[in-house]
């Protein structure tokens, strides 16, 4: 793991990536947003508006996922000290705070004509809008760090990841919210090994969470050059000034 | 408002935003390896 440390030898293979997750991405979601409008069947109960699953479930996959991700890397960042592990957390927090608004709106949206009303305060809604202001508090918080460390007042980052951590128990509470506490929201359709989704519906929409994963992918990529870059300039300037 | 103007609401929404991303994105990260290599030729 620690051989991706170097930040040269990770350029190198995230260059290439950015653009094949991108592109790869780009088509795929294309190809499900197309095959979710004009080819899916509308739903017995919902009507038309089962479409919007194909935006609102990859939106709020990728909204907790990207949690996920800043709590691993935060982890590996506490335990291993891996260099790019607090880039990595860093560089997830914008496209997951993102894709966890977008589920809120979409899913706001998709409630008004199936629940006659645009918002509830039930568990999974409650606890997805935490996640949302959780991604606000640890951009506000690793910002805040970078600009400390960039000052030489040291590893704040250490703050953000303690963060990261703690705040990725409110991941499992989305999931199982629907469970614990009566919701207008449904259920899970999908479980490992089983899906009570029909495969009409089913295909276009594994489509769409594999396209929007990759172009989240190169999201992720492209901010953690972007902060790479912006690393290499402040020491530059450092050592510009120092000369 | 029928079934379908939320649906396309919802996907002008969710395209809108994704593109909106990936550009903010990307011009960060040109606009940082443009300041990169100008430092560089200092």
């Amino acid at each position: 793991m620690h051989g991706f440390a170097n930040p040269t030898r990770f350029l190198s293979i995230a260059r290439p990536l950015t653009s094949a997750f991108m592109v790869t991405g780009l088509i795929m979601v294309a190809i499900a947003l197309f095959l979710g409008v004009f080819n899916a069947p509308a739903d017995r109960l919902m009507g038309d508006t089962v479409r919007i699953l194909y935006i609102h479930v990859p939106a709020a996959w990728l909204g907790m996922a990207g949690w996920t991700s800043i709590a691993i890397a935060s982890l590996v960042e506490l335990v291993w000290r891996h260099p790019l592990a607090g880039i990595a957390a860093r560089a997830s927090a914008l496209p997951g705070a993102f894709f966890c608004a977008l589920c809120l709106a979409t899913g706001s949206i998709w409630a008004r004509p199936t629940w006659g009303t645009w918002w509830v305060w039930d568990g999974r809604l409650t606890s997805m809008l935490v996640l949302f202001f959780l991604y606000l508090g640890y951009m506000a918080l690793a910002d805040a760090s970078q600009k400390d460390a960039a000052a030489g007042r040291g590893g704040a980052s250490r703050v953000a990841a303690i963060f990261g951590l703690v705040g990725a128990v409110n991941v499992p509470i989305i999931n199982r919210s629907v469970v614990w506490w009566n919701s207008l929201h449904q259920p899970a359709s999908i479980s490992i090994g089983k899906s009570a989704i029909d495969p009409a519906f089913l295909w276009p929409l594994g489509i769409a969470v594999i396209g929007f994963s990759l172009i989240f992918g190169a999201i992720v990529l492209m901010r953690m050059r972007t902060l790479l870059a912006d690393i290499r300039i402040e020491a530059r300037m450092r050592r510009l000034a120092a000369a | 408002m029928t079934q379908w103007h939320y649906v396309i609401l919802a996907y002008g929404l969710g395209i809108a935003g994704t593109a909106g991303l990936i550009s903010y994105c990307w011009m960060a990260l040109k606009r940082a390896e443009a300041r990169l290599d100008a430092l560089k030729r200092k």
